[in-house]
């Protein structure tokens, strides 16, 4: 096997993927499978599983990676949850800040007058679109807003443009998406990088090869 | 008709617990022959008495009125009752005092793999047996019973839970850091410590040591590289490494940044781990100040393992298909089929505990249930 040390590395297939595969290939990773073949999910002799963003975790969790890399963003919104014991967050180490991948988490809104200020003020509760419920939920409790969360699956946007809710919590690299569907950032919540995370078993038995990634990770040029 | 149980508990059918007693007979034998006597305590208990120690993450989830109004709650480990029991029931009893135990025990968890509500603790407690000769028996006797179990492939990662805090008092952290520090260590965020530390304003030396000592896990040797900040606990880890034996030894990965999440713990603290779980089967540690909570001052050490993951750990070794053997080459070395768990394990989960049983071919847990087919025995290792 050529692969990370003989460890299993769990790879985001979506935005973070290319800059994934790229460091893969500085780490002298042969990608060029990975590269050309994107049907194929397990790459078996360089140690490579490929999946969404968001189901990276679960693997690493469970130690079918050793290793992964997942944005910021995807760790927090599966995060441990302030008076929820149910919801106790990945148990998996967080060991490297990527730098790559960087984006931020917003609320934003229709431009022109802050509809959640009347809305708050007359209502008491705002409606807010997102694709990350827990986060945002989380973010309106701790800024002391009554809010209803709205749950949906792609194109957030539309959802301050038809009604469905006074304002988004919602992910923006370059405010580009936001800015052609009319709509202004308010705040800013959390700016999210892609990170390296390890399996809580695989960090202690496989401690040499763990370390040895990270290190060469570090010296690498940014 | 399919009545509903709740979420995170389960039936155990007659072959699974066939099974698990195979693993706790192979645990309580070698539990007994330590010297270690097995209790019953009532699942119940006051809230109020388990609320005398500091639980943590662990702590009482499920909570019923009695018929006067008083608050019980379902126990949610076997340490505290036994604590309990000690400071009651043995007030005056010449220590060291020697229990063990398999019970069930209640956590308001998200339930997963080997992560039920409802979970089968087997355990020991030694009270009045102080560091390093208690811990070190506590850890001769988890290798030992382990080793009974057939369990080939494990490890016991060592650390102290007195460490970070003894280090951070040593490199000056201001007071009101040093939570932040230690949740993000808790929470296995080596990327936020590094951010907190690197906002702290600390010295580089100092902010390096704190992200980095932590991060420190492998042999003996590690204790010999370790700052003199962390000598204390390091100096502990040392004295309990003389005292074992070499098989035993040979087990424990050091580990420098080990943090249990259950408040009690003063000093020694372990996790036990096999390459076919992702998660820790078990694990335990010093408990010093915790008998003193409830009237009998007296050091303690204890482990609890998982009876359900020490179960599919076995499974996993026997089959070589174990999480993190699934893919790997490592320095792990796979159990291939027909490894020494399978073919000379003691447990034999491929021996019957109870070899006569015709009843099974006709029962109905072997007849159909799709949830018992991958727990048949997977091979004739009788």
């Amino acid at each position: 096997m050529t692969g990370l040390g003989g460890l299993t590395i769990a790879v985001p297939r979506g935005a973070l993927f290319t800059e994934t595969v790229d460091l893969l290939a500085a780490l002298g990773l042969d990608t060029d499978e990975l590269r050309s073949n994107d049907r194929k999910l397990l790459f078996e002799d360089i140690g490579v599983i490929t999946m969404r963003p968001s189901d990276v975790p679960t693997y690493v969790e469970a130690g079918s990676a050793d290793i992964g890399v997942t944005g910021k963003d995807v760790l927090l919104e599966q995060g441990a949850q302030p008076g929820d014991s149910r919801q106790r967050g990945r148990d998996v180490y967080e060991l490297v800040d990527l730098g790559y991948g960087g984006c931020t988490m917003v609320l934003a809104t229709k431009a022109g007058p802050d509809p959640t200020e009347e809305t708050l003020r007359r209502l008491g509760v705002i409606r807010v679109a997102t694709k990350y419920p827990r986060i945002a939920a989380r973010y309106l409790e701790e800024t002391g807003r009554q809010a209803e969360i709205v749950e949906v699956k792609g194109s957030v946007e539309l959802a301050p443009l038809t009604g469905l809710a006074e304002a988004i919590v919602d992910l923006t690299a370059t405010g580009t998406t936001l800015r052609e569907n009319n709509l202004v950032v308010r705040e800013e919540i959390v700016h999210c990088t892609a990170r390296l995370i390890a399996n809580p078993v695989a960090h202690k038995l496989k401690a040499a090869a763990i370390d040895e990634l990270t290190q060469r990770l570090r010296a690498l040029p940014v | 008709m399919i009545h509903p149980i709740p979420s995170g508990t389960r039936d155990v059918l007659p072959d699974e617990t066939r099974e698990a007693r195979a693993i706790t007979d192979a645990l309580r034998r070698v539990f007994e022959a330590h010297g270690y006597g097995e209790v019953y305590t009532p699942a119940l208990e006051y809230e109020s008495v388990l609320a005398r120690a500091d639980m943590a993450e662990a702590k009482p989830a499920y909570r019923v009125f009695d018929e006067t109004g008083a608050v019980l709650a379902l126990r949610s480990d076997m340490t505290v009752p036994i604590a309990r029991v000690v400071a009651s029931r043995y007030a005056t009893a010449e220590p060291p005092l020697r229990f063990c135990y398999f019970a069930h025990c209640y956590r308001g968890v998200a339930p997963a793999r080997g992560q039920p509500r409802e979970l089968l603790q087997a355990g020991i407690e030694l009270i009045g047996s102080p560091a390093p000769q208690g811990t070190a028996e506590a850890l001769t006797v988890l290798c030992r019973s382990l080793d009974a179990t057939g369990l080939s492939d494990y490890r016991i990662g060592l650390g102290d839970a007195s460490l970070y805090p003894a280090l951070m008092a040593s490199l000056q952290v201001p007071g009101e850091a040093r939570a932040g520090l230690l949740q993000a260590l808790v929470q296995r965020d080596f990327v936020e410590l590094g951010q907190l530390l690197a906002d702290s304003g600390l010295s580089g030396e100092a902010a390096a040591l704190l992200l980095d000592v932590p991060q420190r896990r492998g042999g003996p040797e590690i204790l010999a590289e370790a700052p003199v900040q962390a000598a204390g606990a390091v100096t502990g880890l040392r004295q309990v490494l003389e005292l074992l034996a070499d098989d035993v030894a040979a087990r424990v990965i050091f580990d420098l940044g080990l943090i249990r999440n259950i408040g009690y713990y003063t000093g020694a603290v372990f996790d036990v781990y096999d390459p076919a779980l992702g998660t820790p089967i078990g694990g335990g540690g010093r408990y010093d100040e915790l008998l003193g909570r409830f009237g009998r001052s007296l050091p303690a050490v204890g482990f609890a393992l998982g009876v359900d993951r020490l179960h599919i750990a076995l499974t996993g070794e026997e089959r070589g298909t174990g999480a993190l053997l699934a893919l790997s080459d490592g320095q792990l070395t796979p159990a291939a089929s027909g490894s020494p768990a399978a073919s000379g394990s003691p447990a034999g989960l491929g021996c019957p505990a109870a070899p006569a049983s015709p009843a099974t071919s006709e029962s109905p847990a072997a007849s159909g249930s799709p949830d018992t087919a991958g727990l048949q025995p997977a091979g004739e290792s009788a």
